[in-house]
């Protein structure tokens, strides 16, 4: 069957089994391998994208509960908050294998759009569903506070 | 052999041996007319000014493409910004690692065993660019210099980028000889934050790892293996899978049976609808209780001889007080985060493959057995590996077969879902401990005697195992350095049917363990401060000491630490954390220090206990000494990642089996760490000019003795059974 969704701003049309998981859709029928599988089970959240705005387990999400919905992978990340968590993200130099990384992304992202200034327990709160097995906890720790610096300074300047 | 040809190539390949096969090497040389300038296997400068450096080990995270890069950098005076990496195809008369033969990666020893041809690699180069720039402007070589990828004539004021000399370049001719720099004048080399070459693509999603790969055609394989260890197929019934819409194909490979589809969600239904037989006949049906039983019986048995030096025996029995205690290490899981996959393309002439694996030698010499194809028809695109930490050695091979089996009708990529990967083995073996030590009237160390029991992950490889001693079960346990006049390390190497593997530190995960909480009870019954305890049994050096210790001869001279290093590592550690303050109540400090892969590390863990035994790691101080630090903020990456690793497997970790059966499925029973349990991490590199030695593994062994160490020094309670988690539910009590 065809599923409609917005996916990184664009209608799509897929063609895929209504109790998909939304991961699959997105990997294997739109061909956007950024979202990763870890585990199938919300455990891990290396397949978090953003689902109007709201981090989602992709692995969990059959497609025909978000027809319509707009739904934001890694490849779609832009805008202000995207952009302070990326610089940041490269500044810190916070990756390993990296697996984990866009889905702890998209994580911050949506930390950030809700919370501009997190404290250590928010971040704790956030974030705790993503597990990176290479232990880069503490710089994202600390590139989600540097984001939060920058962030500022791309809306001081915007404005 | 390729010395033949126009003067030109001839020029470019002296001195390295060129590849039998593959297209890779052909390319750069084709490249090299069109005015690339391709002084080596290892590098090349394009007239876009671009270095691309070629990494022949691969990265799962570790940084070794940064580095591998940087060392090239350093030695040609290039600027950072020009420089690029690649992965080099499967050649391993190119690319092998020095210290194994084959090509392939681990053992911490990456840096180690490139670390001089890298450097001979980019001063070749550097020479050659030299070399162009002085004929093209009549001037001494000696006259020139080069600093950020500019190469300078400074009397008459001339210079030109690499990427200006590179057609030039490539027709002088290989210096036969060429001078690497005093590693004091190192720029890039020790430079504070270098940043990593693979950050951007990281951080934007477009790192292509094996489970991301995407051809035409390209259809999906996953495989249904035995439920229990050393089962195989006696028949199956793939009906019902044949009539799952979008399955292609249904075959038996050595491992199990596969189910290839077009989609994930096909094969995983085409899975579940098969029908096999297996055949237990031989399969290990034995659990985690009967293990148990077994090992502590063997606990009271005299093992394997590994070190005996003096007579313990004797000692005890003198011994103004002696100390007993046991320890329990479960199985644990590697558990990366990007599970087991590899695509493999399959025609008459050529096998495609691409994966992350490390044993790029292995994993070709498989695919040319299983094919019938030669090795130099076998082409390996080695890809970003989602974490390893000793799981994705050789993951490509079920892939292979199923290629095989379907004649290479299409390409297929299979790969592990997360409970294939829980159930699949490979695991760091369980163990168990009991360690025995002498105390004098004066309360000196006399005696020490270390019993080990577990699996032998090396087998029976006849270069590893060594009067019944499989060298890696005794690692860190056999060539402790402290300075004890009577040591006995033995070792009981039972046959189990259990899968088991390299796990990140291998030995060292639990013999560190065990040594290091050990020490602290034995320098607590001496009345002595555990740091001072241990200095003062490191004052001398170790090989001084006439030993009868078990280990291959190449491995002798890297059996202990470059003296004093492991004693300037604890001083350094307990220094930067403040040994010795008070801490509120409830908090606790504990110490470790081990040396392995090389390389010496120290750790100061600072804990919390609650009211309930829940423990908080709160702060961890580490102290490194890797010879020169090619990349300091990537050993500081290492180092926060390594604790984090050994955390997880301290605090949650824990395979058990039931009746043969692996009772944890997936990261809700296989807990790791998660952010709220990071603690602060704090590292302090040794500065040294020395050679470069092991980073990715040698912070793993301390974390966990200096948590237990801690939480000993908070509650007075002793951890012996891992993970913390199984003494009670709420961490300690």
């Amino acid at each position: 069957m065809s599923i409609s969704l917005k996916l990184n701003n664009r209608t799509v049309k897929l063609d895929v089994p209504p109790d998909l998981p939304l991961l699959w859709a997105i990997r294997e029928a739109a061909g956007l391998t950024g979202t990763k599988y870890g585990c199938g089970i919300a455990q891990c959240g290396a397949c978090t994208v953003l689902l109007d705005g709201k981090p989602i387990r992709s692995c969990v999400t059959p497609v025909n509960s978000i027809a319509g919905k707009s739904v934001t992978t890694i490849e779609g990340a832009s805008g202000v908050t995207a952009r302070a968590v990326q610089s940041a993200w490269e500044k810190l130099d916070v990756v390993q294998c990296g697996y984990c990384q866009s889905g702890q992304i998209m994580s911050a992202i949506a930390l950030l759009e809700q919370k501009p200034r997190p404290s250590d327990l928010d971040i704790d709160k956030a974030m705790s569903g993503n597990i990176c097995r290479c232990g880069t906890y503490m710089r994202i720790r600390a590139a989600i506070h540097e984001a939060a610096r920058i962030k500022e300074e791309l809306n001081h300047a915007e404005r | 052999m390729l010395r033949t040809g126009t003067s030109a190539i001839t020029g470019l390949v002296v001195g390295f041996y060129a590849p039998k096969n593959n297209g890779f090497f052909a390319t750069m040389l084709a490249e090299s007319l069109g005015n690339v300038f391709v002084p080596n296997a290892f590098l090349r400068v394009a007239p876009d000014n671009t270095v691309t450096v070629v990494s022949k080990h691969a990265d799962a995270g570790q940084g070794i493409y940064t580095g591998l890069a940087t060392i090239i950098a350093e030695e040609l005076d290039a600027d950072w910004s020009q420089v690029r990496v690649e992965p080099a195809p499967a050649d391993r008369d190119l690319y092998k690692n020095l210290q194994f033969g084959g090509q392939g990666t681990g053992g911490s020893n990456s840096i180690v065993n490139s670390y001089e041809q890298y450097r001979r690699a980019g001063a070749t180069a550097r020479a050659m660019l030299v070399s162009a720039a002085a004929d093209r402007w009549k001037v001494p070589s000696g006259e020139i210099t080069v600093e950020k990828g500019v190469v300078r004539h400074a009397a008459s004021g001339r210079q030109a980028s690499f990427g200006k000399l590179a057609q030039a370049a490539a027709s002088v001719p290989v210096p036969a000889q060429v001078t690497l720099k005093d590693p004091k004048n190192f720029t890039l080399i020790g430079a504070e934050h270098l940043p990593r070459l693979d950050s951007r693509d990281k951080t934007t999603g477009k790192a292509v790892f094996a489970i991301d790969v995407s051809l035409p055609e390209l259809a999906i394989a996953l495989v249904a293996r035995p439920p229990l260890f050393g089962a195989t197929v006696k028949t199956f019934d793939a009906a019902k899978t044949k009539a799952v819409p979008s399955v292609l194909d249904v075959v038996q490979i050595s491992t199990g049976v596969a189910v290839i589809a077009k989609s994930f969600q096909a094969a995983q239904q085409g899975r579940t609808a098969l029908r096999i037989e297996w055949d237990e006949s031989k399969a290990e049906k034995r659990g985690t209780p009967e293990f148990l039983t077994e090992y502590r019986s063997l606990l009271g048995q005299p093992g394997a001889v590994a070190r005996r030096d003096g007579d313990c025996a004797q000692a005890m029995a003198r011994a103004a007080r002696t100390l007993t205690a046991t320890f329990e290490f479960p199985y644990l899981a590697c558990a990366p985060m990007e599970p087991l996959s590899a695509v493999v393309r399959l025609s008459p002439n050529q096998c495609d493959i691409w994966t992350g694996d490390w044993d790029v030698s292995g994993v070709q010499d498989d695919a040319a057995r299983i094919t019938g194809l030669s090795t130099q028809q076998v082409h390996i695109h080695t890809l970003y590996g989602g974490g390893s930490f000793g799981r994705r050695g050789n993951g490509a091979l079920e892939a292979i077969e199923v290629a095989k089996a379907i004649d290479g009708r299409f390409p297929v990529k299979l790969f592990w879902t997360r409970q294939d990967d829980m159930w699949g083995g490979q695991y760091r073996p369980m163990y168990l401990h009991k360690l025995d030590a002498a105390l004098d009237e004066q309360g000196n160390l006399i005696a020490w005697q270390h019993r080990i029991v577990g699996q032998s992950i090396l087998g029976k490889d006849p270069n590893w195992i060594l009067d019944g001693i499989d060298v890696t079960s005794v690692a860190g346990a056999s060539n402790i350095p402290y300075d004890i006049p009577n040591i006995l390390v033995d070792l009981h190497s039972p046959v189990l049917g259990v899968q088991i593997e390299r796990w990140r530190s291998v030995g060292n995960s639990h013999n560190a363990f065990a040594v290091e909480t050990f020490m602290d009870d034995v320098a607590h019954a001496a009345g002595r401060d555990p740091y001072q305890f241990r200095r003062a049994l490191l004052m001398k050096d170790p090989r001084d000491k006439p030993m009868k210790l078990v280990a291959p001869d190449r491995m002798k001279p890297s059996l202990f630490a470059k003296f004093p290093r492991d004693r300037r590592v604890l001083e350094l550690a307990t220094e930067k954390s403040g040994w010795g303050t008070p801490l509120p109540p409830g908090k606790g400090r504990g110490l470790a220090v081990h040396y392995s892969f090389r390389s010496s590390v120290a750790q100061v863990a600072e804990v919390t206990v609650g009211g309930d035994g829940a423990v908080k790691v709160d702060r961890v101080v580490c102290a490194v000494d890797c010879g020169v630090a090619i990349n300091p903020d990537v050993i500081r990456a290492q180092m926060e990642g390594g604790i984090a690793f050994g955390l997880s497997a301290i605090l949650h970790g824990a395979i058990t089996l039931k009746d043969g059966k692996v009772e944890q499925s997936n990261f809700n029973d296989y807990r790791v760490l998660r952010m709220n349990e990071m603690p602060r991490v704090e590292v302090h590199i040794v500065g040294s000019l020395e050679p470069p030695t092991g980073i990715g593994e040698s912070v793993v062994p301390p974390i966990g003795p200096a948590v237990s160490n801690a939480i000993f020094a908070a509650t007075g309670k002793r951890v012996r059974t891992l993970p913390l988690s199984s003494n009670t539910p709420g961490g300690l009590y």
